[in-house]
């Protein structure tokens, strides 16, 4: 058993310093609270639907969600906007669909079935308007960084004048998060750049906070179900658990040996 | 004594194993379920048409869950002739009525209740469909009337969302 | 295998078994006299059968939705966490239950190193045990490529560029795993193929593995020989099935933590970043499971040489039985062996850790110092050990060192003056 606990606890530590190992080597992370940390987990809706509008408005000019339907807005789990809202906003994007009898492609406003339209055509579309650096896909970027939801929050904040003596290339920003320090995307925040539908006060943090918190469920719309799903899987395996090691003992007692 | 002892060591085992089932339940449903309709194969349940363009007289197919769907704007003629059929005439007794909320359009699957085949427009002895696979013949309202087809062509859910769209399922 | 007849209860039974003999089978199996003082390190074996099990379960259902094509490849699995009901639940199974798959392997492999498993009649079972392990870490690396992300891509980059290290046929034989000239869709539908096939090769093997360990018998914490059946065994059912029982859920307590909680953290994060041949990312690491034999690969300086050397670390476990020279098979007998074999156990975490780090400077000489020190453990301290040792007294019977509660000398020696 002494064993057993000294190998298990030198794996877990193997396992916490190959993680750190991964995450970026600059500055540690700014640090908030997120609703959807923890055993019991969920996601606070006010701030995915807020930060809905901030991909919106903000991000979504550059960077494609291309794995998200707009019928995953109105599923739960996540912003749940109701089905018209989400039929409203989905109608405001237009989508390729076709051949038509014609043979030919056409434009149509997008339905709930359809994917989140994507701001460039393809990659090297996005590259050539970018100054050559590619706006990452945002459906799974959360789990792409190895510092997560704090990594992406921490960097949208991020942004400030590079240490004295050091001269960044034209279109290169200095950020104190960023991997390497310098980064091509220009601070996208500023103070009071969307109007909230519910009033909130959008400042930068509270800007980053939403649009991480929806960017969490964007990569994770599942989260909610697997947390609470998680919970039931552990209290029931306990229970089971119980059972059978007092059946156990059960039947072993008639062996005069110890267990 | 021992009676107690088994009873005591019987609920034991009776409940662990009960308790056991219901986890064994609970892992081979999602084993199962992932094989229903995912949700992206349910958003598509819907297919909504533009049939503004449609004259009577004249049939348009379209694809609805991966089928084809026939709608038709019938003539006057047509719809007069489906509307006399007496029941006892039919295999599948079912009223124009019933099939055809709006007489002047008929919106049905297009799929030979037979074996699954597509029946040609315009063909038949019944001024109807006609299914080439083993000559099954259906009328004006899709009603089969001779031929080893046993049902009527399915009519889906459908409504008007407006005057010229249909949104079928 | 049938040191009983049976005889089968119903008419149908009978005639069925006469037929092919699944209820002997049963009946041996159930009946099988299995030392009693088997502790939990010996549960592993039956933990390994659930995780092929879920892994084959999960695997199936996962290839139901999931598209083998360097195009649609990343996208399927989005596809599989997003819309497939319990997708993400399956997905998430699969990808930890393989990490899950290989603790469980490393803790059987370190108690058949501890309690002299390996050693004859054994051999045969521990070679099998070997083939296993290569074909689980041939599954796993191929599976892994399967999601088609910047690790998928960069880790089979990687490894199949070691077979250029072969003089004169390498070349040929990289561009022929690849099926190209570079890492691409052949390379991707052939690696889902082989995934596929390899778990139900494993099957088969385990079954041998099993089939050649109910000939002499499971060894046991004392390592001596035990008559079987007798008053030191328990027929396999209930006592070890209810055994086996609760070590399994105990597993599958710290295996749902991983699945609904951490489901990534064994994971990189890179691999969620789709595929780019234009882009390597900046640290390509294996899983975790395969950290050690990454480390001693990239100890050796030479290309070559690190292929083999990494080759030599596993394929040096089928020589065990022959290298460790000591006629006493477990180290509770064994003091000194005991010091060595812990040392081993630090040697393997350590290699894992160096593994994970960039392969400079202080992490290299590490890396360096302990692959040698694994080679140093087979070659030359295990057989030395067995002449030099000076070992404990064994015990004539599991029985009386049991009776004390373990497999205790001291307790024993207690116990043999107290016999009743």
């Amino acid at each position: 058993m002494k064993n057993f606990i000294k190998l298990f606890s030198i794996a877990i530590l193997i396992c916490s310093t190959t993680v750190q190992a991964n995450s970026a080597e600059t500055a540690k992370f700014l640090k908030t609270d997120w609703s959807f940390k923890g055993l019991f987990g969920k996601f606070d809706r006010g701030s995915l639907q807020r930060g809905y509008q901030v991909y919106t408005e903000v991000c979504s000019s550059c960077h494609s969600m291309k794995y998200l339907s707009y019928r995953n807005l109105a599923e739960k789990g996540g912003p749940e906007f109701s089905e018209a809202e989400v039929k409203a906003i989905a109608s405001s994007f237009e989508v390729m669909d076709g051949p038509n009898a014609d043979g030919e492609m056409f434009t149509r406003p997008a339905k709930l079935s359809d994917k989140f339209v994507m701001p460039y055509e393809n990659v090297k579309a996005a590259e050539a308007a970018n100054g050559g650096a590619y706006p990452p896909d945002m459906s799974v970027l959360v789990k792409a960084r190895g510092g997560g939801v704090d990594y992406i929050y921490s960097l949208l904040q991020g942004y400030e004048d590079p240490p004295s003596g050091e001269i960044l290339d034209e279109g290169v920003h200095y950020n104190k998060f960023m991997y390497g320090n310098k980064i091509k995307m220009a601070a996208p925040l500023s103070d009071g750049l969307v109007e909230y539908g519910d009033g909130t006060e959008a400042s930068v943090e509270q800007m980053s906070k939403d649009v991480t918190t929806f960017l969490m469920w964007a990569a994770e719309p599942h989260l909610e179900s697997r947390h609470q799903m998680g919970f039931k899987a552990i209290i029931y395996l306990i229970i089971l658990t119980t059972l059978v090691y007092f059946s156990m003992k059960r039947i072993w007692s008639r062996v005069e040996s110890e267990v | 004594m021992s009676e107690k002892k088994t009873n005591r060591r019987d609920f034991l085992f009776t409940a662990t194993y009960a308790v056991g089932a219901v986890g064994v339940g609970a892992t081979v449903w999602p084993m199962i379920d992932q094989m229903n309709p995912d949700a992206s194969v349910k958003a598509l349940a819907s297919t909504e048409v533009d049939v503004s363009s449609l004259t009577p007289g004249k049939t348009i197919t379209v694809l609805w869950r991966g089928k084809p769907v026939f709608i038709r704007r019938r003539t006057q003629e047509e719809i007069a002739e489906a509307r006399s059929v007496k029941m006892e005439e039919l295999k599948h007794p079912e009223k124009d009525e019933d099939r055809a909320k709006d007489p002047e359009w008929l919106v049905m699957l297009g799929v030979c209740t037979h074996l699954g085949c597509v029946p040609l427009n315009d063909k038949g002895d019944y001024d109807g469909w006609f299914c080439p696979c083993h000559g099954s013949h259906y009328d004006t309202s899709g009603r089969i009337r001779k031929g080893p087809a046993p049902l009527n062509m399915e009519v889906p859910k459908y409504e008007f969302v407006n005057s010229n769209t249909i949104k079928i399922g | 295998m049938s040191d009983h007849e049976y005889t089968p209860k119903s008419k149908f039974g009978k005639w069925f078994n006469d037929r092919l003999p699944l209820l002997s089978l049963a009946s041996h199996l159930t009946d099988y006299p299995t030392p009693k003082n088997l502790n939990y390190w010996w549960t592993f074996g039956g933990i390994l059968t659930f995780c092929l099990i879920t892994q084959i379960v999960t695997g199936l259902t996962l290839a139901m939705h999931y598209i083998a094509h360097a195009d649609m490849a990343f996208e399927s699995v989005e596809h599989i966490m997003r819309d497939v009901n319990y997708g993400w639940l399956i997905r998430y199974i699969h990808a930890n239950g393989a990490s899950m798959f290989f603790l469980a392997v490393y803790i059987h492999i370190f108690r058949s190193l501890f309690y002299g498993s390996y050693k004859s009649p054994r051999e045969i079972i521990w070679i099998i045990g070997i083939i296993i392990y290569l074909l689980m870490m041939a599954a796993a690396f191929m599976g892994y490529v399967l999601p088609w992300g910047q690790m998928s891509f960069w880790g089979a980059t990687v490894i199949t560029n070691l077979f250029s290290a072969i003089p004169l046929v390498g070349e040929g034989i990289v561009t022929w795993l690849w099926g190209g000239y570079s890492v691409d869709n052949p390379t991707l539908t052939r690696f889902f193929t082989l995934h596929y096939l390899i778990p139900f090769l494993i099957l088969g093997l385990v079954v041998l593995h099993i089939w050649a360990l109910h000939v002499p018998g499971n060894n046991n914490p004392v390592g001596i020989d035990v008559k079987k059946p007798s008053k030191d065994t328990v027929p396999f059912h209930p006592y070890i099935v209810i055994k086996d029982g609760f070590a399994l859920l105990m597993f599958m307590i710290v295996f749902a933590f991983f699945v609904f909680y951490t489901p990534n953290i064994l994971g990189h994060a890179d691999n969620y970043i789709e595929a780019n041949p234009l882009v390597t990312p900046a640290h390509i690491v294996p899983e975790w499971y395969l950290l050690p034999f990454y480390a001693i690969l990239r100890s050796v300086p030479d290309k070559l040489l690190g292929v083999v050397a990494m080759l030599s670390a596993i394929l040096i476990l089928a020589a065990l039985p022959w290298l460790d020279t000591s006629k006493i098979r477990s180290a509770v007998f064994r003091p000194l062996y005991k010091q060595f074999y812990w040392i081993l156990v630090a040697d393997v975490l350590i290699l894992g850790y160096v593994g994970a780090m960039p392969a400079e400077g202080l992490y290299l000489l590490i890396a360096r110092v302990a692959t040698a020190y694994y080679f140093l453990h087979f070659l030359l301290i295990l057989p030395l050990l067995g002449f030099k040792e000076k070992t404990l007294p064994v015990p004539l019977s599991i029985t009386d060192p049991v009776l004390g509660g373990s497999p205790n000398l001291a307790t024993a020696k207690n116990k043999e003056s107290s016999v009743k």
